[in-house]
């Protein structure tokens, strides 16, 4: 049995979960190559999009002269896409090289696991949702809800991150294997694209598109976050990402606790 | 001579059939390189057509015309970086050393793969061309002009190519693939993807102002649309490029070659 195996046996319920969580984030922030990409790529492509695309704020009803501030909710949506990979990454490794074997031979609970993994993924969640907010204030975008704002802002980008790591979660638990996981990136990127990530619902011209991103739940997510940038308090915007974003993770942990429980059968 | 040029041709043609099988026998390897132009034309074309109404945005042809001339540079592009991929694999499990072993002149295995990123891309080409035609792309251009469209686009999948086959030829490993793949992403994405050059801001302005993508992109574009191009200068960038990353392949090879 390994260490953390033997330290698990016979402890409670928040000392697994205490313990699980800490080595995912340790693990996480050892291995550069899983947060790096988290962090630059969504301000690259923040970086690139809010200066090729700033020519859209003169669009007739656009909703602000800054697109800085209009599209700084992408990298939060798309950290939180990142948080998907890795999550489902690190636990489909636990799975291959035979660590989650063992822990099945230990009194840890399955949903020490899933609380533990979810630990770690809000640590790392808050390090995005800092280095993309302030990046973006300090390059001149805006936060209308005020200093006020940022709690919510975070609460709300962590509860995406959650969401989307328990969709994570579950796959690499459905299938053990983290090319999978990988493999489905492209499919979530997607979902980020097809969305209101680069205009407003109501500028989207194209009838079919606009009907795949009214009817994409991230449209929502990424108007919640954009009220606090351009509205200030919007709360029906806000009140909707964040049932959205709850929902998301109701979901997705109910399917990953599910799939944890057949996965422990078989092991 | 003839027999050498003929066994340089037969080298060439041989890795290219050997690289070419591979690929269309697996969909992992072929469907990536015509998916995401296909996504990246849906989603600017569909979700940004709004942005044509903007002031001064001057292109007569078309936003789906406008976003089609990025998506093509793309694909040719990303074409040839996926065969940098294939390049890397070979080497790293041993086929590559088999190859220098078994050809006279180096090079044979280049053109090789060169061969096989220009028939993997003009899949793409195809693929990509229907789908934007079937979605409303207008096509101002004559045939010829297309024509030079599509072999400009074939000397920027060669140029990628070759970038792509010096890294991996240098590194012999398939975790070199983000390093041939970034640095093309972050050119083509500093160029006016979405506006034309001269409605960009910011410092995005300047880093199109000296990339050289951008003279390709807006020649992409004229062609298209059937407008005036500076079509001597955009080859005479395009075939340099080439030539440089020639000679970063070529020394590729023979670091490859080296390490034995």
């Amino acid at each position: 049995m390994s260490a953390a195996s033997v330290a698990l046996a016979g402890t409670p319920l928040p000392t697994q979960v205490r313990s699980l969580a800490g080595r995912a984030v340790v693990r996480t922030l050892r291995q550069p190559a899983m947060i790096v990409p988290s962090l630059v790529f969504p301000l690259f492509l923040l970086a690139v999009n809010s200066a090729g695309l700033d020519a859209a704020t003169e669009i007739p009803g656009f909703p602000t002269d800054s697109y800085l501030t209009f599209v700084l909710a992408f990298p939060f949506v798309q950290g939180a896409l990142f948080a998907t990979m890795n999550t489902g990454q690190a636990l489909a490794e636990d799975i291959e090289n035979g660590f989650f074997n063992r822990l099945a031979l230990t009194p840890m609970r399955g949903s020490a696991l899933i609380a533990g993994q979810l630990g770690g993924l809000v640590v790392i969640g808050l390090i995005q949702a800092t280095v993309y907010l302030g990046v973006g204030l300090a390059a001149g975008a805006e936060l209308a809800a005020g200093p006020l704002g940022v709690p919510v802002l975070f609460a709300l980008s962590i509860l995406i991150s959650i969401g989307f790591g328990g969709i994570g979660m579950f796959m690499a638990i459905r299938t053990g294997s983290g090319e999978t996981v990988q493999g489905t990136f492209p499919l979530l990127f997607v979902v980020l694209f097809f969305s209101s990530i680069s205009l407003p619902l109501d500028l989207l011209q194209q009838d079919w598109f606009r009907a795949i991103a009214t009817a994409n739940p991230v449209s929502y997510l990424i108007e919640g976050i954009r009220s606090l940038l351009i509205d200030g308090w919007d709360l029906g915007a806000l009140a909707l990402a964040f049932g959205i974003a709850l929902a998301l993770i109701a979901i997705s942990i109910t399917i990953a606790s599910l799939s944890l429980r057949n996965r422990m059968v078989r092991t | 001579m003839s027999h050498s040029r003929d066994s340089y041709l037969s080298a060439a043609l041989g890795i290219a059939w050997r690289s070419l099988h591979n690929v269309f026998s697996n969909p992992a390897l072929l469907i990536p390189a015509l998916v995401f132009p296909l996504f990246f034309l849906a989603a600017f074309a569909g979700g940004l057509s709004a942005v044509s109404e903007v002031p001064n945005f001057d292109y007569p042809a078309g936003y789906t015309t406008f976003i089609f001339g990025f998506v093509l540079l793309q694909a040719s592009a990303l074409g040839g970086v996926f065969t940098g991929f294939s390049i890397a694999a070979d080497f790293q499990f041993g086929m590559g050393r088999r190859m220098l072993l078994a050809t006279r002149r180096r090079t044979s295995i280049l053109l090789g793969y060169a061969l096989t990123a220009a028939v993997r891309v003009l899949l793409t080409w195809t693929v990509v061309t229907v789908v934007a035609l079937l979605g409303g792309m207008a096509i101002g251009g004559d045939p010829a002009e297309i024509a030079g469209l599509y072999l400009l686009s074939l000397t920027v999948n060669v140029a990628a190519l070759l970038f792509a086959a010096g890294i991996a030829l240098r590194l012999r490993t398939l975790q070199a693939g983000p390093l041939m793949q970034f640095p093309i992403f972050m050119l083509l994405f500093m160029s006016p993807v979405y506006v034309p050059q001269a409605l960009l801001t910011g410092w995005v302005s300047h880093a199109a102002a000296i990339n050289p993508m951008t003279l390709i992109l807006n020649t992409n574009r004229e062609l298209l649309a059937g407008e005036p191009a500076e079509i001597a200068a955009t080859y005479g960038v395009a075939l340099g490029l080439m030539a440089l990353l020639a000679v970063w392949a070529v020394t590729g090879m023979r670091r490859a070659e080296a390490a034995g």
